[in-house]
C-alpha cells in the first residue's frame, strides 16, 4: 500500500480539511490512528418464529465497521451471515440491541428515514442482479436516472469513468447476456460505486467465478475500498478470498461471533470451530444437521393419534 | 452524502471566464456548476479557468461536470483550466485518473498565463 492510499483509508469527506500527518511531520513512535467508524451493530439480537418453534438467528452480535477497511462476515449456511447484512440495509429491525451508521442511531428509522440512509450504501448482489433488457451502461447509469437530477451528458461521462474503474471502459453497448461470469459481476460492482456510496455491501461477490476472475474482483474491491475510503462489508464462503482482501474476518456460528481479528489472527486460531471452517472439514464442532433438538426426541414426540 | 451547497462566483476579463467555487461539489451541486459553466460554451469565449480553491471535496458527478469542460476546450480549441485542488481534491483526480488530462494550475496567475 503506498503512503496515498493509507492516506486515503482515513478520508472523511463530511470533516474540514486538515494537513496530513506524514512521516516526516508525525512524531517518533506515534501510533497508527485508527480508522474512523462507519457503522456499528451493538448487542443485535434476532429470533424467528414463535414458541417451540422459535429460533434464535442473531444473538448479542457486536461489531464495528471501519472507513476505508474491508471486513469480511464468514460462517457456513445458517450461521447468520445474510441476517446481519440484512440488519446492516434496514432490511430487518433488531429486536433486541441498536445499529448506528456515522455515528447516528438507525434503529427505530422509518421507510423514509431509511432510504435517506441507504443513498450512503452501495450494493453488489451474489448474481450481479443486472437487468437483461439493458446495456452496460443503461445497468450502470440506472441508480443515478433513479436517485439524482443530474443531466444526460454528465450521467454518461460518469458512467465512462465507473467502467475505467472496473477496466471494462468501452463495453458500454454491451447486453450482460454477451458478457462473462467476471464480467458480470465487476458491472455490478460499478452500477454498485455508481452515487459514490460511503459504505459497499458485497454478498457473495466470487461466488461461481474461476480464480484469476476472483482475484480480479478481490483486487478492485482492496482498491476501491482503500483509495476512496469506502467502508466495505463482504458476505463470503470464500476463505482464500476472505484471507487477501479482509482488514477484519467476522466469523459466525448459530447466530454469535465465533471469531474476530486479521486474516492472520484466523491462522493460527486454536478454536476448532475456526479450524474446522479452514480446513472444510465435515467432521467437527460444526454439525453437518441444522437442526436444533435430536433426532430421536423429536420422533418420540411425533404425535399422530 | 449530504450536500453542503456550492457558491459560485464569476468573473468575465475580456472573454476569459474565471469561475471560483466555495463548498462540496457533490451530486447536489454540481448541476448548478454545470448550468453556469455551459452558459460560456460559446464563441465569445476565449478561455474557461475554474478555481477549486475553496472545494474541500468533489464527487464523481463533479468530475464529470468538468469533463464536459474538457469536452468544449477540445471542440472549441480554447483553453479549460482548473486552479488550486485542495489535497482531496487532488487525489480524487488522481484517482479517477485524470490529473494528467486537465491542465492544472497551482496559482490564477499561472492559470492566465498564455490563455
Amino acid at each position: 500500500m503506498t503512503e496515498a492510499d493509507k492516506n486515503l483509508m482515513y478520508f472523511n469527506p463530511d470533516e474540514e480539511e486538515s494537513p496530513k500527518q506524514t512521516a516526516a511531520t508525525a512524531p517518533k513512535d506515534a501510533p497508527e490512528p485508527k480508522p474512523e467508524i462507519m457503522m456499528e451493530l451493538r448487542d443485535v439480537s434476532k429470533a424467528f418464529g414463535e414458541g417451540d418453534q422459535r429460533i434464535m438467528v442473531l444473538e448479542g452480535f457486536n461489531a464495528t465497521f471501519e472507513k476505508g477497511q474491508v471486513t469480511s462476515i464468514m460462517g457456513g449456511s445458517g450461521s447468520g451471515k445474510s441476517t446481519v447484512l440484512k440488519h446492516m440495509i434496514g432490511a430487518y429491525k433488531p429486536d433486541s440491541g441498536k445499529i448506528f451508521v456515522d455515528g447516528e442511531d438507525i434503529t427505530g428509522f422509518n421507510q423514509k428515514q431509511m432510504d435517506t440512509v441507504r443513498k450512503k450504501f452501495g450494493f453488489m448482489f451474489q448474481s450481479g442482479a443486472l437487468f437483461q433488457s439493458m446495456s452496460v451502461e443503461e445497468n450502470v447509469a440506472l441508480p443515478l436516472r433513479e436517485h439524482t437530477d443530474l443531466n444526460e451528458t454528465t450521467i454518461k461521462i460518469m458512467v465512462k469513468l465507473k467502467l475505467e474503474m472496473v477496466g471494462l471502459r468501452g463495453c458500454e453497448h454491451l447486453k450482460p447476456a454477451q458478457l462473462s461470469g467476471g464480467m458480470i459481476k465487476r458491472i455490478a460492482l460499478a452500477r454498485a460505486i455508481a452515487l459514490d456510496p460511503k459504505m459497499v455491501f458485497y454478498d457473495e461477490p466470487s461466488a461461481g467465478l474461476d480464480p484469476i476472475s476472483i482475484g480480479v474482483i478481490d483486487k478492485l474491491i482492496v482498491d476501491l475500498t482503500k483509495k476512496m475510503g469506502i467502508t466495505a462489508v463482504v458476505v463470503t464462503h470464500e476463505l482464500p478470498s476472505a484471507m487477501r482482501i479482509s482488514d477484519k474476518i467476522i466469523m459466525l456460528f448459530k447466530g454469535k461471533i465465533v471469531f474476530e481479528g486479521s486474516p492472520e489472527e484466523i491462522r493460527t486460531s486454536d478454536d476448532p470451530r475456526v479450524i474446522q471452517f479452514i480446513n472444510g472439514s465435515p467432521d467437527g464442532p460444526i454439525p453437518f444437521s441444522k437442526s436444533q433438538v435430536d433426532l430421536g426426541e423429536e420422533l418420540k414426540q411425533m404425535n399422530f393419534l | 452524502m449530504a450536500s453542503q451547497g456550492i457558491e459560485i462566483q464569476k468573473a468575465d476579463n475580456n472573454g476569459i471566464i474565471c469561475l471560483s467555487l466555495k463548498g462540496y461539489m457533490d451530486m447536489n451541486s454540481s448541476p448548478d456548476v454545470r448550468d453556469v459553466l455551459t452558459e460560456h460554451f460559446d464563441r465569445s469565449t476565449k478561455a474557461i479557468i475554474v478555481d477549486l480553491s475553496e472545494v474541500p471535496y468533489i464527487d464523481s458527478s463533479g468530475i464529470a461536470t468538468l469533463v464536459e469542460g474538457l469536452q468544449w476546450s477540445h471542440s472549441s480549441e480554447k483553453k479549460f483550466r482548473l486552479v488550486g485542488l485542495t489535497p482531496t481534491v487532488k487525489d480524487i483526480f488522481e484517482i479517477a485518473r485524470l490529473l494528467q488530462v486537465f491542465e492544472v494550475f497551482n496559482t490564477l496567475d499561472e492559470a492566465n498565463q498564455g490563455v
